[in-house]
């Protein structure tokens, strides 16, 4: 085991929490009148945030977790931010991309004439505060708490086109993300408060494991599915389908939030319940915790299987995320130290990947309006960057070198080896082949087939505007990057 | 002036109503004033009360009204009014919910009943006056005169409504009056059994009795008491008056009488249940080894309240009508909390009490304000409002997620208390009463989210022209928000349901001082 980590206090956590609800004042005072400075003031806070979440990078390798109290929820429970690797690395991926995200926004929603762009970009400044509050947190009933803020202020972005299909979207979205949070997790949550000494620290993500003391076999394998599945957001199957549903909002909704924070969300809080309040050791030691094991195979391998009847492009690329969260899930269920650690690493990896894919789709939508795998016909010839990074984030999302999905994938075989689980890895190999099929006919059909009509005299270059262009050649960019620099993911990680 | 701080919380409110009613003919104009200046008075004694109390010794304050103190055994000759920490809190709710309603009714009063703002008002401040005094008597008879006056003037303040509002009220006037009967003959064979009427010395004489507990007498008076509060509270089978009632009660009236009145009968339960009768005889008390009946059946009761209550909210197609089944259901909450009979559940008993009121008032004050600008509230008038009234709609929506108990509101940590009461007590069928209604809430206030955000009908048709147009007239799509005489009132309820989350520690801390005696069960760990 590691040395206690030394703890500093410092409000740095906090400035990045906040950030973007100074943002949100901001923006609502600047308004649709000045839209410019608008944006300006998302991009100021985006850049903020990203730049206070790396400062504590060098603090947070050399060993050190960064806290901040804020206030005393329940006697012994308080609402505490705490920096770790896990957190560091998953609030650093989630800022860093919202600058390109909101860069990206503007291109879009501008391209596209969208109605109540305020609103938009005041509910995505409030579901980033949400996001890092979540990475940021030191115990259940804080992460609790700022899971609930993002499901709910995540809701007028999912049905930001307020027509019927939107309400059919943020019906699905919330019924799925509150009934499990409410009824799954809340109880949990409480069991777990009354029986574990009335929480007496023993919610605190350092507190060691005190579950396998406390309770059953087989009380610790419900407090485990409550907790799996309350996490809704993970994307686990059979609580999926928020997630295709939630694709009726603005792309930049999907690629950031669908794609990276919401759903990211919900896989960090599975791998901090699995690692840090089960502990890897007796969830080893837990008989039926397999079924984990199997509940997140199943979901790799049927939700790739469903991708890849997807036509709508938007679909396919949800489908896909599911299965990638399945990854994650996958490596925290194996409960071993590489297993976890390529979890964490997927996290990162899967985002860059996914959000370039997702804002290559809403480039498309922007540029000539298609929607539908089926249309993309002779694409490359037009929107040769859009379908190069496209082709780019495929790769990285099926795992080939020297992209960095290799990485995390890489890792996570290492840990179904050291559990044994030859199985395991059938699954991934398997699902790996499905993510070829299901990803890569989009590029090769957008670069290798002609369009059947003869546009081809008008073609030219008709790219999407370059605030478009520029964020999903930088993250694909950043695809590359991630491999390279993998090993300082990897430290974070706690390899 | 301190020591009589208890007195002064009813002096002001019960000389305000003598002014309103003076002064009601000539200037009904000075009636707003008077109630609001005599209802700060009252909240400023009753804030200066609670000060007494956490400074006093026994963290409890006694007043003996005309100074007939009480030596004799058992203790009970005159009245005596009793601050601890229960009563205390829920008192600064009734006094404080009553000024910001006050503050808030001036246009309401006077569009609503003009030409009657004098009889309004004293009503009003009277029935302050008798919700107020239910929470701090210490007197089991004058408990009982309280609740008529507070019934007597509910019934004439409903009444001023709408056309249906009178029968309305004969519904009320019956149900109320069965109510208080009941609870009347159960004080009536606690004086026979006991020879006073005074709550300390009662339980005085039932702990050094042990005898007691096996007379019938006292069952009958327990359970009279019990059902005749159940009937007060509308406790489902028996809250046929309320939905009716509050829905056809003026503005004013609905925003005072939907928080408090139930409320505080829940809080009279209580009382009755931990220092009247005391924990032993309401609890524990057996015919036979099998456990207390109540304890048993009870719970089932409340599951079925919960579940009904729910269902039918579910049904209203009027956001005002919604809110009154909504308040039947959380009643259902609070009884459940007491009779799962462990620390946590009456915790979050009391501590619900208090943040139901609060949300409560959050969302009729934002009703209030809806019906003023649209003329309705039925579904079908809400779209837009939130592009018309931003600050209004936000104050209520804060209170719509705290009924949901969406942290940091408060509904989040009484609901929190009331699921952990329930694991302790391993009553599965209350929690799963309490995540179906937790659903339907979650249902209805995003229905009314839809409502007002969307460009869709009920059916699942489009309207307007897509990319937000709701298809509203040209007088309707600008901003126009509420006159600030009641919208500084609803945010700062709204205000109030996020502070009493965020400190609920510091309530909840009071809350264990009082409940420290009774030994309730707690943690089943060691």
């Amino acid at each position: 085991m590691v040395a206690e980590p030394t703890v500093i206090n410092d409000a740095r956590p906090l400035i990045a929490m906040l950030a973007p609800m100074v943002a949100l004042a901001a923006i609502v005072w600047a308004g649709e009148k000045r839209k410019n400075l608008r944006e300006i003031f998302t991009l100021v806070a985006g850049v903020v945030q990203a730049s206070v979440v790396l400062s504590l990078l060098p603090l947070v390798l050399a060993g050190n977790v960064v806290e901040f109290h804020i206030w005393q929820i329940f006697t012994n429970v308080p609402m505490l931010l705490r920096v770790d690797g896990f957190g560091l690395t998953f609030a650093a991926v989630a800022s860093v991309l919202w600058v390109a995200t909101s860069l990206y926004a503007i291109g879009y929603m501008r391209g596209l004439h969208e109605h109540a762009q305020t609103r938009f970009y005041s509910f995505f400044a409030i579901s980033l505060c949400a996001t890092m509050g979540v990475a940021f947190s030191a115990n259940l009933l804080t992460i609790y708490f700022f899971y609930e803020m993002l499901s709910v202020s995540t809701y007028p972005l999912v049905t930001h086109m307020q027509d019927k299909e939107a309400r059919k979207g943020g019906r699905t979205y919330l019924s799925y993300l509150l009934f499990t949070s409410l009824c799954l997790l809340l109880p949990a949550l409480s069991w777990c408060y009354v029986w574990l000494d009335e929480g007496q620290g023993a919610m605190d993500f350092l507190a060691g494991n005190s579950m396998s003391e406390q309770f059953s076999g087989t009380t610790q394998i419900v407090l485990l599915l409550l907790f799996t599945f309350g996490f809704a957001k993970a994307g686990l199957m059979p609580f999926h389908s928020w997630l295709p549903n939630a694709m009726v909002a603005p792309t930049p909704v999907s690629a950031l939030l669908h794609a990276v924070a919401v759903v990211k969300v919900g896989v960090f809080c599975v791998i901090r319940v699995y690692s840090d309040v089960f502990g890897m050791e007796a969830l080893q030691a837990l008989d039926g915790e397999q079924i984990m094991v199997w509940i997140a195979c199943a979901t790799i391998i049927i939700s790739s299987l469903i991708a890849l009847s997807q036509d709508n492009l938007k679909r396919r690329l949800a489908f896909s995320t599911i299965g990638q969260l399945g990854y994650v899930v996958l490596g925290a269920t194996l409960a071993t130290k590489q297993g976890t650690a390529g979890a964490v690493v997927h996290i990162a990896m899967h985002a860059c990947g996914k959000i370039t894919l997702f804002f290559c789709a809403g480039a498309i939508l922007v540029a000539s309006g298609k929607k539908y795998v089926s249309e993309l016909r002779g694409l490359g010839r037009k929107m040769p960057f859009t379908m190069g990074a496209f082709l780019i984030g495929s790769l990285s999302v099926i795992g080939l070198p020297p992209l960095g999905g290799f990485v995390s994938k890489w890792y996570l075989i290492l840990g179904a080896l050291e559990r044994d689980y030859v199985w395991v890895v059938v699954v991934l190999l398997v699902s790996s082949l499905l993510n070829v099929f299901y990803l890569l006919p989009v590029a090769v059909r957008a670069f290798f087939r002609n369009e059947n009509d003869n546009e081809e005299g008008e073609g030219g270059l008709k790219e999407a505007p370059w605030q478009c262009v520029v964020p999903l050649s930088c993250t694909a960019l950043g695809c590359f990057g991630l491999f390279f620099f993998s090993d300082i993911l990897l430290s974070l990680a706690g390899l | 002036m301190s020591e009589n701080s208890i007195a002064l919380i009813f002096a002001f409110p019960l000389f305000g109503a003598v002014f309103c009613a003076l002064f009601g003919r000539k200037s009904p104009n000075l009636c707003h004033p008077i109630s609001v200046a005599s209802l700060a008075g009252a909240l400023g004694a009753g804030i200066e009360t609670l000060r007494r109390v956490i400074a006093s010794e026994a963290n409890e304050v006694s007043y003996f009204f005309g100074g007939w103190n009480a030596d004799a055994y058992p203790r009970g000759v005159g009245i005596e009014f009793r601050a601890d920490y229960l009563g205390t809190l829920i008192m600064l709710v009734v006094v404080g919910v009553a000024f910001l309603v006050a503050w808030y009714s001036k246009l309401p009063v006077a569009e609503e009943t003009p030409e009657k703002e004098g009889y309004f008002y004293s009503l009003f401040l009277l029935q302050v006056t008798g919700l107020a005094g239910i929470s701090l008597t210490g007197d089991a008879f004058n408990l009982y005169v309280l609740i008529e006056v507070a019934a007597l003037t509910g019934y004439g303040l409903i009444a001023m409504g709408s056309a249906r509002a009178a029968a309305a009220t004969f519904k009320y006037v019956i149900l109320g009056t069965i109510g208080a009967s009941f609870y009347l003959l159960g004080v009536g064979y606690l004086y026979m059994k006991t020879g006073t009427l005074n709550m300390v010395g009662i339980e005085q004489f039932i702990t050094d009795n042990e005898s007691l507990a096996d007379s019938a007498a006292m069952q009958v008076a327990f359970v009279f008491v019990c059902l005749g509060v159940l009937m007060k509270m509308a406790f489902f089978p028996f809250h046929a008056w309320l939905p009716s009632a509050y829905f056809h009660a003026p503005t004013t009236t609905s925003c005072l009488l939907a928080p408090l009145v139930t409320k505080v009968m829940i809080y009279v339960m209580i009382r009755m249940l931990l220092t009247v009768f005391g924990v032993e005889f309401s609890f524990k008390n057996t015919h036979d080894d099998e456990g207390n009946i109540w304890t048993e059946v009870l719970p089932w009761l409340v599951v079925l309240a919960i579940l009904c209550a729910a269902t039918m909210a579910l049904a209203q197609r009027d956001v005002k009508k919604m809110l009154t089944y909504l308040i039947v259901a959380e009643v259902g909450y609070m009884v459940g909390g007491v009779w799962v009979y462990n620390y946590y559940g009456l915790i979050g008993s009391i501590f619900h009490i208090i943040s139901d009121a609060c949300m409560t008032l959050c969302l009729f004050l934002g009703v209030g304000i809806i019906l003023r600008k649209r003329k309705t509230t039925h579904f079908d008038g809400l779209r837009g409002l939130f592009r018309k009234m931003p600050f209004t709609m936000t104050g209520f929506f804060i209170g719509g997620f705290s009924i949901i108990g969406l942290p940091p509101t408060c509904g989040f940590f009484s609901k929190w208390y009331l699921i952990t009461g329930g694991m302790l007590a391993e009553r599965w069928e209350y929690i799963v009463a309490l995540m179906f209604s937790t659903m339907v809430m979650v249902v209805l206030f995003f229905r009314l989210i839809e409502r007002i955000h969307l460009a869709v009908t009920e059916s699942g048709e489009n309207i307007g022209h897509g990319h937000g147009d709701l298809a509203l007239p040209k007088s309707e799509t600008f901003f126009d928000e509420a006159p600030l005489s009641m919208l500084i009132p609803l945010l700062l309820s709204a205000g109030v349901v996020l502070v009493i989350g965020v400190f609920n520690q510091d309530v909840v801390n009071l809350l264990q001082d009082f409940l420290e005696p009774f030994n309730l069960p707690k943690g089943t760990g060691r």
